[in-house]
């Protein structure tokens, strides 16, 4: 899949509606990332879903899905209107069901399919998230991948014992990239006056800065332990942050949060500061800065 | 102590006051400097049941006012509560009425539509402005803010559908016929909030009259802060939360949802008009 540049609209930040994907590709993201689609509808969880504290976010939506046939609708809107790549994001309670999904949704012909497995808020529904095990995380992209003709990403979770594990598992099964690395926790804020937790759902993920560090390093384990390409996702908000995750291995980086801190026109503001960054630096291309953040013969010890 | 980082987590404040408006409709008032524009709406948490936007209705140096109508379980609940009791408040947030601009501030509100108008109103009043008040509903007794408006010196225009007081008919009827009889001196700007049929009627007719509008308008809002996607509009794809929820008129006439449908909780598409 070719990019527009760098920045990519991370799963679940403005990706419910097709026209919304539309709006974000206009604003400047190298390629948008639907809301993960699913087989049935789901309300996801009540209000509130998503908080900001001082370090970061933290949200439990809940995976709210309109059910398949009105998400294929959004999905094939976007991508007949969207002026950059549309990667459609799916979800599943099986690995078979992410077969069935899979296969619908390469109907509707988005550049590439991310198979999150790695959702933390609806454990009390689904169980363990997929990407915290090797064998289940290739079981879904295995699933994916025989049902879809179209390029695979992998979305692993920080919260896995050992990511690069998942990784190699991922990378076996299929995946043809992998985004690096969902939310963090869950973790929990309390109101203490009232003394509940402020999440209807107790718990949920963690975004932002809080996140960068640990995605950095989630990223660049990965880069030592796989070959594929690497979506890099967890507080990128500016030109320093993504070039520091690129440093770490990513050959492009995903944004969410980092709207919140720069509001929707994050991609714009980013491109330029890494092309001013790179101006500076005596870079003429990204892949020359690619995982330059490692040791010289770090990626022959694989 | 807390340290002030830039969050939205819901601030607890107590209610120091609750009025009735109307039938089924509550003024909750908050002892709190908000600093909210007109038109602009905070979230209201009540802890473990859930978390909703509204408009905040009133506000004054040291306090402010939100007006919540009785239709369902969460908004039954806030009709519970009483005078002391605890509730989050996080905001404001939105894009409000710019009305600085304009000297003759024209208001329609359909019903509990009336909410943010009225606090319009009073901002507007303070800056001297000439101020309108079309204020309908199916009847008398839906009508809030008849006090506050009528102290307000405002001119208030009363409209009902059964013609229980005032003209009976439809607030967009009475609107039409202001505009074409207006002499077209000073500057006037139409600001309306209420059912959407109504706030597309309101579209129809100031763009055929060339007259300038602000609509505030409504979709299902999760976060409030412009990050999850749920109340984005087509086809221009903008938030309600952030961009909205007061339009242009410009922006109005390109919502192609407007008055068409709208998205439920889950993000399916349902007529307008339509419960689930």
């Amino acid at each position: 899949m070719k990019l527009r540049n760098p920045t990519v609209l991370a799963s679940g930040i403005l990706g419910v509606t097709g026209s919304s994907l539309v709006n974000v590709a206009r604003h400047g993201a190298g390629a948008v990332t639907t809301k993960s689609i699913g087989l049935n509808e789901r309300a996801g969880h009540k209000n509130p879903i998503l908080l900001a504290f001082d370090a970061g976010l933290i949200n439990a939506v809940g995976l709210p899905c309109p059910g398949i046939e009105e998400s294929l609708y959004e999905l094939r809107y976007a991508v007949e209107n969207s002026e950059a790549p549309v990667i459609a994001s799916l979800f599943a309670s099986t690995a078979s069901e992410f077969g069935v999904v899979a296969e619908r949704v390469s109907r509707a012909k988005p550049a590439m399919i991310e198979v999150n497995i790695s959702c933390p808020n609806v454990a009390s529904e689904f169980g363990r998230p997929f990407a915290l095990e090797a064998t289940s995380a290739a079981r879904a992209v295995e699933a994916v991948q025989a049902n879809t003709r179209l390029p695979i990403v992998a979305k692993l979770s920080p919260n896995a014992n050992n990511i690069c594990d998942i990784a190699r598992a991922v990378e076996e099964a299929g995946a043809d990239a992998v985004s690096a690395v969902n939310t963090l926790g869950p973790g929990m804020i309390i109101d203490i006056h009232s003394a509940k937790p402020i999440l209807c759902n107790k718990t949920g993920g963690i975004s932002g800065p809080a996140l960068r560090p640990i995605a950095l390093r989630c990223v660049y384990d990965i880069y030592k332990a796989v070959d594929l390409p690497i979506i890099g996702i967890g507080g990128i908000d500016s030109g320093e942050a993504a070039i520091a995750m690129i440093m770490a291995g990513a050959r492009a980086v995903g944004i969410g949060s980092g709207i919140y801190y720069r509001g929707i026109d994050v991609f714009s503001s980013v491109c330029k500061e890494i092309q001013e960054f790179m101006d500076h630096g005596g870079y003429s291309r990204i892949d020359e800065m690619i995982g330059i953040a490692h040791e010289k013969e770090a990626r022959n010890q694989k | 102590m807390r340290l002030v980082y830039n969050t939205e987590l819901p601030l607890m404040l107590r209610i120091e006051r609750i009025a009735d408006e109307a039938e089924d409709i509550k003024t909750l008032v908050f002892m709190h400097r908000l600093n909210s524009r007109p038109g602009q709406f905070i979230m209201l948490w009540l802890p473990r049941i859930d978390e909703k936007p509204f408009a905040v209705s009133y506000q004054d140096t040291d306090k402010f006012a939100i007006t919540v109508k009785s239709v369902g379980e969460f908004s039954e609940a806030v009709h519970r509560l009483k005078p002391g009791d605890r509730v989050g408040i996080r905001g404001p947030y939105g894009k409000g009425f710019e009305f600085e601009l304009y000297q003759h501030v024209l208001i329609v509100a359909g019903g509990y539509g009336a909410a943010p108008l009225s606090f319009l109103a009073n901002q507007a009043m303070l800056q001297g402005k000439r101020v309108t008040f079309i204020l309908g509903a199916k009847k008398a007794s839906h009508l809030p803010y008849l006090n506050r408006l009528s102290q307000a010196h405002v001119k208030l225009i009363t409209v009902t559908e059964d013609g229980s007081t005032g003209i009976r008919g439809l607030a967009t009827e009475v609107l039409a016929r202001i505009l074409h009889n207006h002499d077209r001196t000073g500057s006037l700007s139409v600001y309306a909030c209420g059912p959407e049929a109504m706030l597309k009627a309101v579209v129809d007719i100031c763009r055929n009259l060339h007259v300038a509008a602000q609509l505030s308008l409504e979709r299902y809002i999760k976060c409030g802060f412009g990050i999850c996607g749920q109340c984005c509009v087509d086809e221009l794809g903008i938030r309600i939360c952030k961009e909205g929820p007061v339009v242009d008129l410009e922006t109005a006439a390109s919502i192609t949802e407007l008055g068409v449908y709208k998205r439920t909780p889950s993000g399916r598409r349902i007529a307008m008009g339509d419960k689930k």
